[in-house]
């Protein structure tokens, strides 16, 4: 563990050497992202100045949400600075055959495949997503107890966790299909559907859909339940809807890591 | 950087028909006549033969590309049930104009535009190639780069349509409820003419964008920028007539007058408000004028910025 840990730091000082490197990029890049991220609060603050609340008494008006989307954004920002970049570049070397040389390598094929680069502009977003948290926690009626504080940066672990297993059975895909751009396609479309509250799934479609992005894919625990502990005040079902992301962060944990094993015996070389 | 053989500078080399028979790269059957590459048609076959070049080679991982289409349309989902929480929580039945059925079908409606309108690694493809040298093939070559470009593209949008074409008439008859009645002939034509500018024009904005490789090498961030700045005013991510109401700080002008000034709102929000009759009349038609106007434009600055970057590139390497 302690040697994965210090190869991980050496990883992540190179990575910042290189985004150093090009400071100018990594300015640029940080901005882009933070634009990408302004351009969503602002679609959501012309939302609500046409509405006072998304869904009808959801409890989802202006602050809590904010601080919904600041948790959304906190989550995204780790792993799209962890695991992100290395996922992306899997793609390419299950293509061109790169994909042997980290197989070969004395070390744990997932560890190296989703943890080798560390993009740390991406935190950017996350930064910002902690200033947005507190600028709506000020501004609630409900100011979160010592127990929401303490639960909700176990729940964003748990979060992160879930798309981490989720990127990795995305990369497992890509070394069966052979090839895969839509990965990252298809990785921003399902997380699509926890940008918002779970609570706008309902009526005939919605239900069932709610139900399958919480139970079959964990989706909508990843940022509903950590954002709606320090949100909303915790009532009678809370132990239920806090223990579901930590049991489900788990089993995914433990899913990915088969079907990673699984992947990468069928794989057969792309190289001569 | 000069062509010793034609004495033309390499961006105008690419015309087919300004060069010499045996720099000509012959890409039909050997059994042909040597008197058709004089034929006037050289040029189209040259081209003809570049587009099927890019079917074939985007219909080699045909399963991908299906999976991808299909992915688009997950999205919408998503704003269905967002707008739907959002006019159950009012109590309006519409939001600048539009009702939770025109919202949805406004969100529908853009995804044709954009499948028309966006252009996917053109511009990131564009300064790779300026990058990575590999350019200069076509500065030798007798192919016009920007030709060549558009016939992938408009391949690739092909190859795109067939596999799309399946899923796009499931959602609509899914969500045909949401569609207000099927608008006049007239209205249908305007839509029609918008969609097929939308594409010239994503196509030249993302080229364009794409030769500032030739300035800087690393252009990704720009194309993000690009990308964020067009995904919100494009009317992608809403309908602008949401920031009609919304004041600019200028006396008299709203937030949504100022986006109208700009190129981006024809790459999205402008074919899907022609068909929800949201446009109408001379307004129609002045619009339709400006959006080929900004169209020309483009291709100009286009074929500018095209001429200028060659002119003071400098190839590395092999």
């Amino acid at each position: 563990m302690k040697r994965y840990a210090s190869i991980f730091a050496t990883f992540a000082r190179a990575c910042l050497v290189r985004d150093m490197t090009f400071r100018v990029n990594f300015l640029l890049e940080c901005v882009t992202s933070i634009g990408w991220m302004s351009m969503n609060l602002a679609f959501y603050l012309l939302i609500f100045t046409f509405t006072p609340e998304i869904g009808l008494h959801t409890g989802w008006t202006r602050e809590p949400f904010f601080a919904f989307v600041a948790t959304g954004l906190i989550i995204n920002s780790i792993v799209q600075a962890l695991f992100m970049p290395s996922a992306e570049e899997l793609t390419e070397m299950v293509r061109s055959g790169g994909l042997d040389g980290v197989l070969v390598q004395p070390l744990d094929a997932q560890f190296l495949l989703s943890m080798h680069r560390v993009d740390f502009s991406a935190f950017a977003n996350g930064f910002i997503g902690i200033g947005l948290l507190a600028w709506a926690i000020v501004r609630m009626d409900a100011t979160p107890t010592p127990l929401a504080w303490l639960l909700y940066p176990l729940l964003i672990v748990c979060g992160v966790a879930i798309l981490y297993s989720l990127v990795i059975m995305l990369a497992a895909a890509t070394i069966l299909m052979g090839r895969n751009q839509s990965l990252y396609d298809f990785w921003f479309y399902l997380t699509n559907f926890s940008r918002y509250p779970a609570e706008i799934y309902a009526g005939p479609w919605g239900s069932p859909l709610r139900t399958l992005c919480t139970f079959v894919i964990p989706i909508l625990l990843v940022v509903n339940v950590p954002a709606r502990v320090i949100a909303m005040p915790l009532e009678g079902q809370a132990v239920g809807m806090v223990l579901a992301p930590m049991i489900a962060a788990a089993a995914s944990l433990a899913l990915s890591r088969v079907v990673f094993l699984a992947a990468i015996s069928r794989y057969r070389s792309a190289s001569s | 950087m000069t062509n010793p053989a034609t004495g033309a500078r390499p961006g105008s080399v690419a015309l087919p028909s300004k060069v010499p028979m045996e720099a000509a790269v012959d890409t039909r059957p050997p059994h042909r006549s040597c008197r058709d590459r004089f034929a006037v048609g050289h040029g189209l076959r040259t081209w003809w033969t570049m587009l099927a070049i890019c079917l074939e080679e985007r219909l080699v991982y045909r399963g991908d590309f299906a999976l991808g289409t299909l992915m688009r349309f997950l999205p919408i989902v998503t704003q269905l049930f967002l707008w739907t929480a959002v006019f159950n929580a009012t109590n309006q039945t519409d939001i600048a104009g539009y009702s939770r059925n025109d919202m949805v079908a406004y969100y529908l409606l853009t995804m044709v535009t954009r499948a028309f309108s966006s252009m996917p690694g053109l511009a990131g493809g564009i300064s790779r190639s300026v990058r990575d040298g590999s350019v200069k093939k076509y500065l030798v070559q007798p192919v016009d780069y920007l030709s060549y470009l558009l016939a992938a593209r408009i391949a690739h949008k092909l190859v795109y349509y067939a596999v799309a074409i399946l899923p796009f008439a499931v959602v609509f008859f899914v969500f045909r409820s949401y569609f207000p009645p099927l608008p006049a002939a007239a209205t249908v034509l305007a839509f029609t003419v918008s969609l097929a500018l939308s594409f010239l024009l994503g196509f030249f904005m993302e080229a364009t964008l794409g030769m500032l490789g030739f300035w800087f090498l690393e252009v990704s961030s720009i194309v993000f920028a690009y990308m964020l700045v067009q995904y919100l005013l494009s009317g992608h991510m809403f309908p602008l007539d949401m920031l009609n109401g919304i004041a600019s700080g200028i006396p008299g002008i709203s937030v949504g007058n100022l986006v109208g000034w700009l190129p981006f709102e024809y790459t999205a929000y402008f074919p899907a408000a022609i068909w929800l009759g949201k446009i109408r009349g001379n307004d129609l038609v002045r619009k339709l004028a400006i959006e080929a106007a900004w169209t020309i434009a483009m291709a100009i600055l286009c074929r500018i910025a095209w001429n200028r970057g060659t002119r003071r590139y400098s190839a590395f390497g092999g």
